[in-house]
């Protein structure tokens, strides 16, 4: 039985990583899961400098899901680059850096310092909807995110994967869009705007009002989108949304994906990622599966 | 300090007040490491309900392996807590956060409505004289356990005992003092307590609540504001969940 994929160029062990902001930097997580076992760790947001993120409530549970408005607090690159990265290289997976800026100078000055560094690839989050600048702001008009793609594959050494906000109204333009700047993979979906209101304080659950809503309520909404972006794009897709199980992860690798992340899934269950990815052998053996590869994109015959 | 998600198993639940409810849970592994002020997250067995409630540790029994939640019913996750009965199955996380440190010297230990459970375990673990203060909006929970390890005052708002007022005011009337202060409560009572130590300059432990996500320090949602550039997050935060919940009197901004 084979789980490989390979993704621009880049071979993973399995098609199993979770999603950036979910898993911090993989310390916190590795008291639980082995991360030798993963395809890759997603590390969270790293901007240029440290970012404090947003005001509090930050979480907020929903049916069948959350909303996050963390704000993409990091401690910013030099401490990502010094104390992350070291940490994450003991590890025998592949360290995918999630990028995220202001402005089109803040990605690059984070790209260019990530260079030489031994991470495997860096998705470039165009698609926070938390945060007022920067982000979603090149996630929601083609034209803005073909141009921070251009700009970000002059400056990368790694190939890059531009994580889609699934916040338009096609995304098959978008992802069409962040292929045509030279996008080597797409990522998706991010979470979808949400709010909750507190009855009893009559106001906003989230300190920012909004947040993004992600868990198991999102999935179908994220598994037509890989379907669509699929028969849209011919650069691979890494699949998420509410993945929970290996049959969740399934839908979106017959979809059209060739990896898939574990995101919302870890805080109700810590071990989740490597539940998914036995989730898929167990599949796999079931039906005979030899080659994961021929799973991908199946239902589009 | 291993964290572990395990089945535990309900060994019998009461309520203490009209929404108070008290649960001992079989959770040997997690007993074992426990220690007073830390806390677990509870699971809830509808999948629609995907994040934990962390309730703190009320009292850990090492030698039996069960651990003591005492919590109030706030929602349907809480509410369905409150219907376990003996042997009914529990998911739970745990133990997490840091925990009261054991500084053996005249004390208070102030707790205020359900931050008052904690307390309990510390009060066992703790030498030296206690000096227990407990303040209530009207109905007591815990306060009769609580006298068996120290001397309790109470402050109710309704003056129904104690007090009339809250815990500082119950601090006030009686003149007393301490040397070092341990708390749970709502946060402008910790506010209060955080002002009275600062300014006489003692020894104070702040355990804070926030909502949580993942319970372990990586989604950063349950942060309160550091006073200095915290050495995990280089910004003004730190994480309640896992660099707290309890937090020096002079590292945080309530």
């Amino acid at each position: 039985m084979n789980m490989k994929v390979t993704l621009a160029g880049v071979e993973f062990k399995n098609p199993v990583m979770e999603a950036s902001g979910t898993f911090g930097s993989g310390m916190e997580y590795s008291e639980f899961v082995d991360l030798n076992q993963l395809g890759a760790v997603v590390s969270k947001g790293v901007a240029s400098v440290p970012w404090a993120g947003n005001p509090l409530p930050r979480v907020a549970e929903t049916y069948g899901g959350m909303l996050n408005a963390i704000g993409l607090q990091n401690p910013g690159m030099d401490v990502f680059i010094e104390r992350d990265l070291p940490f994450l290289k003991q590890f025998d997976t592949r360290v995918i850096v999630n990028v995220c800026g202001k402005s089109v100078k803040e990605y690059v000055e984070v790209v260019e310092r990530l260079a030489d560094e031994a991470v495997d690839m860096l998705e470039i989050n165009i698609s926070c909807p938390n945060v007022k600048e920067g982000g979603i702001m090149f996630g929601q008009d083609p034209k803005a995110a073909e141009a921070i793609t251009k700009e970000v594959k002059k400056y990368a050494k790694q190939p890059i994967i531009m994580k889609l906000s699934p916040n338009v109204t096609d995304i098959k333009q978008m992802a069409k869009a962040v292929e045509a700047g030279g996008a080597d993979v797409v990522s998706l979906i991010n979470t979808l705007t949400g709010m909750k209101i507190d009855v009893n304080r009559r106001t906003f659950a989230l300190g920012n009002r909004t947040g993004g809503l992600s868990g198991p309520a999102i999935k179908p909404v994220a598994v037509r989108m890989v379907y669509e972006v699929a028969t849209a794009v011919k650069i691979p897709i890494i699949g998420m949304g509410g993945i929970m199980t290996g049959e969740d992860a399934l839908e979106f690798i017959l979809a059209g994906a060739s990896a898939v992340s574990v995101g919302t899934a870890n805080f109700h269950n810590p071990y989740a990622t490597l539940d998914v990815l036995k989730g898929i052998e167990d599949y796999m053996k079931k039906y005979n599966v030899e080659e994961l590869n021929s799973l991908i994109g199946a239902v589009h015959g | 300090m291993a964290k572990r998600k395990m089945t535990a198993s309900v060994v019998c639940q009461e309520p203490l007040a009209s929404d108070v409810f008290s649960m001992w849970i079989q959770a040997d592994a997690i007993a074992k490491e426990a220690s007073a002020g830390q806390f677990v997250s509870v699971y809830t067995k509808d999948g629609a309900k995907l994040l934990p409630r962390p309730i703190s540790l009320c009292e850990v029994d090492k030698e039996q392996g069960r651990i003591r939640l005492v919590y109030r019913v706030v929602g349907q996750g809480t509410k369905e807590f409150s219907t376990y009965q003996a042997g009914e199955s529990v998911a739970i996380l745990g133990p997490l956060g840091n925990g009261f440190p054991l500084v053996h010297k005249k004390a208070f230990l102030i707790g205020g409505g359900i931050g008052i459970p904690p307390m309990l375990e510390l009060s066992k673990q703790l030498q030296g004289e206690k000096q227990i203060i407990l303040g209530y909006r009207d109905i007591r929970f815990l306060d009769e356990e609580l006298a068996a390890y120290g001397k309790v005052y109470l402050a109710t708002e309704d003056g129904s005992a104690g007090t009339k007022g809250n815990v500082m005011d119950a601090i006030r009337q009686n003149a007393l003092e301490a040397e070092v202060i341990f708390a749970c409560g709502p946060t402008p009572m910790l506010r209060a307590i955080q002002a009275y130590a600062l300014e006489k300059g003692i020894e104070c432990y702040l355990s804070l609540e926030e909502r949580m996500a993942c319970g372990i320090g990586a989604c950063l949602g349950c942060v309160c504001q550091s006073k200095e550039v915290d050495e995990h997050s280089h910004v003004h935060n730190k994480r309640v969940c896992n660099d707290g919940p309890v937090f020096r009197a002079e590292e945080v901004e309530l």
